[in-house]
């Protein structure tokens, strides 16, 4: 059995402290990530939530904030009682400059095997991070409805 | 050919600012591919049946497969053969699929590389390096007019699984 986790790589034609800025600041996170804001004061160790539209979707703990190579935080989510049960994930971004681009890794580990939150974002991290491509080479973020990703429990 | 024993050791998602006609055109053609795919161009006889291939910008035959599904702009599938010796006949042959999906103003498209048998993590690193990068820049593309040229050298853990096992290599 392959290992319960989620592997994502973009290249971006950006700057790596664009792209930091873009994942660190709910300025931007709000534009590229469903209206998604990031409610954390970024100290390791602090309290770490995801907040969309008003509503706390995801919480967790600041791991690692190493500008701008390496973010690191727990990720567990609230919304639904059969998620809140699954111990917390980790979350894992890694920039490395490449060339005249930016290599963004994401990497989403430690599920409970036959984790429901695998499959909600395996589906969700694709759009996120193809809309935050986007906003950094056009300057406009995506608008995929959040119904078409299939994802229970979110609209 | 029957691809039922297939199954996807690789899949990849991308959402691009674009049509599905056009998704399909720039997976389909020389002019486009030569931009996002290391310079590669791609020649396909666009029927059930007709030659897929793949040359290196200096010609040389890199890919060679056939069409296994065509549907534009929704889907195709093709068999994906490197052309390194001994390849085909220790790793056995690979089919990609392409499936393109409007969702909203946006496409979606999804990759799958399958085989018909388990392949190592090191050897299936190839593919998990490259099409990020080849579907990043074919992305960039279609939303910007320019393909960034991303650089990049097979994996070392893929060339000396493929050594080990007594297949060639450039």
């Amino acid at each position: 059995m392959p290992k319960p986790e989620f592997i994502y790589v973009t290249y971006i034609e950006t700057a790596a402290e664009k792209l930091w800025e873009a994942l660190t600041s709910s300025e931007f996170s709000k534009r590229y990530w469903f209206d998604t804001e990031l409610k954390t004061d970024w100290k390791v160790g602090s309290p770490f939530a995801l907040v969309m539209n008003g509503t706390t979707r995801d919480v967790g703990e600041v791991l690692e904030f190493d500008r701008p190579r390496r973010l690191s935080y727990t990720f567990r989510h609230v919304l639904s009682e059969e998620a809140r049960k699954e111990r917390p994930t980790k979350v894992l971004f890694v920039l490395e400059p490449h060339g005249k681009l930016v290599k963004l890794t994401l990497t989403h580990e430690d599920f409970e095997p036959g984790s429901k939150l695998l499959d909600g974002i395996s589906k969700g991290w694709p759009a996120i991070l193809a809309s935050l491509k986007t906003m950094l080479e056009t300057g406009t973020a995506l608008s995929i409805p959040p119904a078409a990703l299939a994802i229970e429990g979110f609209q | 050919m029957n691809i039922d024993k297939f199954k996807p050791a690789i899949i990849y998602t991308i959402y691009i600012v674009s049509t599905p006609e056009r998704v399909w055109q720039a997976l389909t053609s020389a002019e486009f591919s030569r931009q996002y795919f290391f310079g590669n161009a791609v020649d396909i006889d666009l029927r059930v049946g007709g030659a897929y291939v793949v040359r290196t910008p200096d010609g040389a035959l890199h890919i060679s497969g056939e069409v296994i599904e065509c549907d534009p702009p929704n889907r195709l599938t093709v068999t994906f053969n490197v052309n390194w010796p001994a390849l085909i006949e220790k790793l056995g042959p690979t089919l990609v699929s392409y499936e393109i999906e409007p969702v909203g103003e946006v496409v979606k498209l999804t990759l799958l590389e399958s085989h018909d048998r388990p392949l190592s993590d090191d050897i299936l690193a190839g593919g998990r390096s490259g099409w990020p990068a080849i579907l990043s820049s074919l992305k960039s593309l279609l939303e910007t007019g320019h393909a960034p040229v991303i650089q990049m050298a097979p994996p070392p853990q893929m060339l000396a699984a493929l050594k080990a096992m007594g297949i060639e290599t450039p």
